[in-house]
């Protein structure tokens, strides 16, 4: 038996989350007493693969097979399952991410598990199994009870602390046997984004709204992500208007972000604005209306103008 | 090429969440039901497909009672030919997936929003796929059927791609599939009344997983006002206050 956390790594190296998620499996398993597996498909360097031992897990099952690299949703949660079944997994964790989404209620029906996603936080108990996770686009919280042997979940980034430990870990070649005939996907073009902090990462947001007028005015906001390392996004109407691309559109429809400090300039707040950033530990909201519900939800605030405040910003991040 | 778009009736998105019956049951009372947005959005693209030949036959589905036929008539009034609605209560998403597998298997694309806003599960459209056999793509940004062949944009973590793949499959779709969603006009909604809705009883499967009670988020200390010439003092608070720069 074994908890299974599916890692992901990113030209052969992981993020901080693939930590994340194996020390709260590990947290898991700690409390059924059974160990932890993390499940790595692609090529990693074995000091690569090693540091999961680090954040908690005692084995690590390495998939080293380029088929996979075209991500086809139905060969890569067969494998998953597969090592699942190999390593009696009790429970399955996978990041609730583009792919983690993809993969988990696949592996969960192959499984007969209960899934549960976008969960946020440790077990609240084990028999019953219960969980919590986010619901109404974080505007409240459910506790889940799962009524089957295996789970399968989704855990929401950044809710979770990682935890280094001294572990012995066992780094073990992995062959899931999936025929040819499961691949299905052809890629025909692939568009990584390059020298930016990917949104999802980020630990700092800088985000624009209609208030910033028009795409020309994004400079200030650049520099100010650029200096903090920070993530670039938006409101829905400044995608909508083509300002910025759709990619860095948050909110509701748009991606649901949970970074340590959230900067929202020129942005009113709407409902569905700030179901997607109210996980954010921090907001810092810049905003000429001192109505704007944005204000509500921030803990820190200038009633202001966006174009005034941003270079006393820079001035004062320069000088940190 | 026939098309299943599965539809969610859920709270309109400004809906403020209330619980009732000491937190366990969520408060519907004064609420607007609407099709879930990402439904709305797949459900358009598919209407610009027909529009430019490449599908005959757009079927909505959705698994509900009779209280969720409004939604399923406007996705009908914005150019579904025809809605199947299996008459049971959605209990989880293992349940929901099992009642459409029923039903979907004729169907060359299924296309199912990344998730329902209302409990975010993010988990019918890859369900149902297994259920079937079929492949999916997700987070799905854009698709185009030439020759008979898709042609799929999709987000992955950290980029995008473009890929082809055969039917039959369901994609799991989200923003950039359809520019705007359709707003249904009067002629369709007029037509929306003699389309099909068809009816039908559930089979049976039992939910694993149960939502016990919710939370709301704790509510939030007052924001701490910075003055407009003094700017400077927010990244002192954020860099030794809060301790997030």
């Amino acid at each position: 038996m074994s908890v299974l956390i599916y890692t992901e790594n990113w030209d052969g190296k992981f993020k901080k989350f693939s930590f994340e998620l194996v020390s709260y499996g590990a947290a898991i398993a700690k409390e059924l007493s059974i160990p932890v597996t993390a499940l790595s498909i692609g090529k990693v360097a074995e000091d690569e693969l090693k540091k999961l031992g680090k954040y908690g897990a005692d084995k690590v099952l390495n998939v080293n097979d380029n088929r996979f690299n075209s991500i086809d949703n139905k060969a890569l949660s067969l494998a998953v399952a597969k090592a699942a079944k190999a390593e009696g997994a009790k429970v399955v964790i996978f990041a609730h991410n583009n792919l983690g989404k993809a993969l988990a209620p696949r592996v969960a029906i192959k499984l007969d598990a209960g899934l549960v996603s976008g969960v946020t936080a440790l077990p609240s108990g084990y028999d019953p199994f219960v969980v919590k996770k986010k619901v109404f686009t974080g505007k409240a919280f459910a506790n889940v009870q799962v009524d089957a042997d295996e789970k399968v979940l989704t855990f929401f980034q950044n809710s979770y602390e990682p935890v280094e430990t001294e572990n012995k870990v066992s780094i073990e070649a992995f062959d899931p046997q999936v025929g040819d005939e499961e691949f299905a996907t052809t890629v025909k073009e692939t568009n990584k984004i390059t020298g930016k902090v990917l949104l999802t990462d980020a630990e700092v947001v800088i985000s624009g709204g209609r208030g910033m007028k028009g795409p020309e005015n994004w400079g200030g906001l650049e520099e100010l992500a650029d200096l903090l390392g920070a993530g670039l996004a938006c409101s829905r109407p400044v995608s909508d208007e083509g300002w910025r691309g759709h990619e860095e559109h948050v909110g509701q429809t748009g991606k649901i972000i949970a970074p340590n400090l959230y900067m929202a300039f020129g942005i009113s707040g709407a409902i569905q604005h700030l179901g997607g950033v109210s996980s954010s530990k921090f907001i810092a909201a810049i905003n000429k209306d001192p109505e704007a519900p944005i204000f509500e939800a921030a803990d820190y605030g200038i009633v202001g103008d966006a174009f005034k405040v941003i270079p006393q910003l820079i001035e004062a991040v320069k000088e940190l | 090429m026939k098309i299943l778009v599965l539809i969610s009736n859920v709270p309109d998105t400004t809906t403020k969440i209330r619980f009732t019956g000491d937190n366990t049951a969520f408060d519907s009372t004064g609420v607007q039901w609407i099709i879930n947005p990402w439904d709305e959005l797949a459900l358009t693209r598919a209407v610009e497909l027909k529009e430019a030949g490449a599908v005959e036959k757009i079927t909505v589905g959705n698994v509900g009672r009779q209280t969720t036929e409004p939604t399923l008539r406007k996705a009908l009034a914005i150019g579904a030919d025809e809605a199947i609605r299996v008459d049971a209560e959605p209990e989880d998403a293992f349940f929901v997936a099992i009642q459409l597998a029923e039903v979907g298997k004729d169907f060359d694309i299924i296309m199912a929003g990344i998730e329902a806003s209302d409990y975010n599960g993010s988990a019918v459209g890859g369900m149902l796929a297994e259920l079937l056999g079929f492949n999916s793509v997700s987070a799905v940004s854009g698709l185009n059927i030439e020759n008979g062949e898709l042609i799929i944009n999709r987000e992955i973590d950290g980029g995008s791609q473009v890929l082809t793949i055969a039917s039959p499959v369901v994609t799991i779709v989200q923003k950039g599939i359809a520019k705007e969603p359709r707003i249904p006009a009067m002629r369709g909604i007029m037509m929306a009344r003699k389309k099909p809705m068809n009816v039908v009883s559930p089979v049976e499967a039992k939910a694993k997983t149960e939502m016990i009670n919710f939370e709301l988020p704790p509510p939030k200390a007052a924001c701490k006002l910075v003055d407009e010439e003094n700017a400077k003092e927010l990244i002192r608070l954020l860099h030794e206050e809060a301790k997030v720069l």
